[in-house]
């Protein structure tokens, strides 16, 4: 298992790392019919919360049950540290940077980042110039992408600063696990997840807007339930007891957004988004939005709403400014990045572009603005003539692309049919971001189900598993 | 030059709406060619909203109207007192840069035709900022006849451009297409002409384009009349494309009725300016 020069997080030399010894027992004296039997019984429980994922574009049940592996990821306390206050470091630099582009853009006068990467970006939004919205805060909830390739080497392959999705999957995952397998959590000391909606709440009523007085009333805005995470959206109206609506729910009168309920019109002061920025408001962005609500951006720039995330926040996750992101934490926080980026060719970049194209079959490569694992290529794992057709995508518009070197992605123990065997992982946590910048210890990780596979992306048939932090 | 202005927009459906929601860009841009002296705009029924001053410098106002409602008229009057700046735009406030201004739209964007249109203009045109302007200005002109009523609000540059005729909105999109070929910064622009009585100025609701030229800033360029603003012209705001600085955006609630939008604008001289 460790012949590929993969890291299996369990298993190293013959010896099993710290953090799974506990767990170690515990397979050891599970019998199989035990197995099965709680796995069914897992998927009983996720069927019956109605947790699902939707995939786009691959037909057959939009519905689908995301797979749950019931074999736990696991960080020791110490490992932990270290990316918590990576991912804390990292979110405060990629708001500070939005603060910067839309404010004194200092950071492109110091020619650290080129203008056109900024002004040019599809996601830089003209309506955010100038505007500070409460606290300087943009993106409240970062979602950042982290793989491991070996003992203590971590890379953030991502940043998620719109609205990163499957939180509810930490959740849950969380939860169907204690439900069926208490005992574990008795014998491990395994830090908490459940305080996640306090503090997202706490942080969304931290933000509110200028002319919001006594307590702010929060919802969250879904584009329905046609939306692939409309259960995330509802499951976590749910537990911050706040309101899920939809565009029509809301209208914009004098100065402030309310929202229709059966007593008359209330007043909503803070609105976690979750629809994209051009569906927000038809008078300001795309005039066919039907999920948006007329007159919103009006109201948002003279203080009367906050939207979370901050229209035009992309900007900081765009896969081309990724590469600027270490400079970012050393130009806002003077300080050097504790996670690492994975190195990155541009192929905007001439020379960059060719390296790329002469090592195509070694390399993944990415659309810069694309997500979800769609339009991407693994070298590695194609063939000549897909190869050779990326290619030609990639000579015809390179500014569009970046490429990755393959990383040895960790595996992490998973049931599968044979028994049990290492897949691939990755991890994203979700750190909150307002008056306080909060993160719950853990994450959603990620696995590749498909043997040898990297892709976890659960719209390309990954799955997920929970994660746990131990205490010291 | 003293200006009054009136400027009425009536929206009839054929049957009432729930509502009605508009974004207003309708005062006079606060810059060096332009004194506000008067102005009013006025929405019967409706309530007036949230306002403030975009990241371009324009004053924005949404108003609501509760229906059920058949009728919307907005009512602009005023007077504004100009003076010539052979088009540059001073003293204006704004935060955006440049640069954004290099973004093209589906309006906007430019094909074949238009950058060929670019190449040929701006090859006799030299190197100096301000004559590569002229030049695409010149250009557009040329390859579109001024004709009301052949093009539609939603025509393209390129669209216009292979027609050969348009109005100034086609004007205006089909140079800023070209601007954004040569690497310059360019914007629709919407405001208000005096129209002359010998009939060589048309449209006295009226659009125009500015380019971001190099040591003078922005500079509005109307293709339409072939010349730069003056102080015949009122500026009211700036976007991307029409959609994006259309003075009026308004959104119906409650059905899809079939809409009919009549518009009067009249820009006079004032007597005064006489004296």
């Amino acid at each position: 298992m460790t012949d590929t020069g993969i890291y299996n997080e369990m298993h190293q030399n013959g010896g099993i790392s710290a953090a799974y010894r506990n767990l170690d027992q515990w397979l050891d004296t599970m019998p199989a019919d035990l197995r099965s039997l709680k796995q069914s019984e897992a998927e009983a429980l996720f069927r019956r919360v109605g947790i699902t994922f939707a995939v786009y574009g691959e037909g057959g049940d939009p519905e689908r049950l995301i797979p749950f592996d019931m074999f736990p990821r696991v960080f020791t306390d110490r490992e932990w540290r270290k990316l918590d206050r990576g991912i804390r470091q990292r979110a405060a630099a990629l708001n500070a940077f939005l603060a910067d582009v839309y404010g004194r853009r200092e950071i492109i006068r110091a020619g650290r980042i080129p203008e056109h990467l900024v002004t040019r970006n599809e996601a830089f939004e003209k309506t955010a110039v100038g505007f500070r919205p409460p606290r300087d805060v943009y993106s409240h909830i970062v979602g950042i992408d982290l793989v491991r390739t070996g003992p203590d080497q971590f890379y953030v392959l991502e940043d998620n600063c719109r609205t990163p999705s499957g939180v509810s999957y930490m959740l849950q995952n969380r939860e169907i696990m204690m439900r069926m397998f208490p005992q574990l959590f008795v014998e491990n000391r395994i830090a908490p997840v459940d305080g996640y909606a306090r503090l997202l709440k706490k942080t969304l009523a931290s933000v509110a807007p200028e002319k919001c007085e006594g307590e702010p009333q929060i919802a969250i805005l879904t584009p329905g339930q046609f939306n692939s995470a409309y259960y995330e959206h509802s499951f976590l109206a749910d537990l911050m007891g706040v309101d899920l609506v939809e565009g029509q729910d809301l209208f914009v009168e004098g100065d402030f957004v309310w929202e229709k309920t059966t007593e008359g019109p209330r007043k909503v002061d803070v609105i976690y988004r979750r629809i994209d920025d051009a569906f927000l408001d038809p008078l300001c962005f795309r005039p066919d939005s039907m999920l948006g609500v007329p007159g919103l951006m009006s109201v948002y720039r003279s203080g009367g709403v906050n939207i979370c995330s901050c229209p035009g926040a992309g900007v900081a996750d765009d896969k081309a400014i990724y590469t600027y992101v270490p400079d970012m934490i050393r130009f806002y926080l003077g300080e050097e990045p504790i996670l690492d980026n994975v190195p990155t060719w541009q192929c905007a970049k001439e020379d960059d572009c060719k390296y790329v194209l002469d090592n195509l079959a070694d390399l993944v490569v990415k659309e810069v603005h694309g997500s979800g694992g769609y339009g991407m290529l693994v070298g590695p794992k194609s063939d000549k003539s897909t190869i050779e057709a990326f290619a030609a995508k990639i000579r015809e518009n390179p500014g569009n692309y970046i490429a990755q070197p393959t990383l040895a992605l960790s595996a992490c123990p998973t049931f599968v049919e044979e028994g049990i065997a290492p897949r691939h992982v990755d991890l994203r946590p979700y750190c909150l971001v307002g008056e306080k910048i909060e993160l719950v210890p853990g994450g959603l990780t990620r696995v590749a189900l498909t043997e040898g596979s990297l892709v976890v992306n659960s719209s390309q048939g990954g799955g997920v598993k929970d994660t746990w932090v131990l205490a010291e | 030059m003293k200006l009054s202005i009136r400027h009425t927009s009536r929206y009839v459906f054929d049957a009432p709406v729930r509502g009605v929601v508009q974004n207003q860009r309708l005062f006079p841009a606060l810059c060096g060619s332009q004194r506000v002296l008067q102005w009013s705009v006025n929405t019967p029924g409706a309530t007036k909203g949230a306002c403030f001053r975009d990241s371009a410098g324009d004053w924005v106002e949404t108003v609501s109207i509760r229906g059920p409602v058949k009728t919307v008229e907005v009512q602009v009057t005023g007077e504004v007192e100009t003076t010539d700046t052979a088009g540059v735009l001073r003293d204006h406030a704004e935060q955006v840069v440049p640069s954004v201004y290099l973004r093209s739209t589906r309006q906007t964007a430019a094909d074949a035709a238009l950058q060929a249109l670019t190449h040929e203009a701006l090859e006799p045109a030299g190197t100096q900022p301000l004559a590569r302007a002229h030049a695409l200005a010149g250009a557009v002109a040329e390859a579109i006849a001024y004709k009301p009523g052949e093009t539609e609000a939603h025509t393209t540059a390129a669209e216009a451009l292979s027609g050969g005729i348009g109005v100034c909105q086609d004007h205006a999109h089909a140079l800023i297409a070209c601007a954004h070929v040569a690497d310059i910064p360019a914007r629709y622009v919407t405001g208000y002409l005096q129209a002359d009585a010998d009939g060589q100025v048309h449209e006295a609701s009226h659009a125009w384009a500015e380019l971001f030229v190099e040591d003078l800033g922005w500079v509005g360029f109307d293709p339409a009349n072939q010349c730069c603003p003056d102080e015949r012209y009122v500026r009211l705001g700036s976007g991307y494309d029409a959609q994006d600085a259309a003075p009026i955006r308004g959104l119906v609630q409650g059905g899809t009725p079939a809409e009919h939008l009549e518009v009067e604008v009249t820009v006079s001289r004032h007597q005064q300016q006489q004296q």
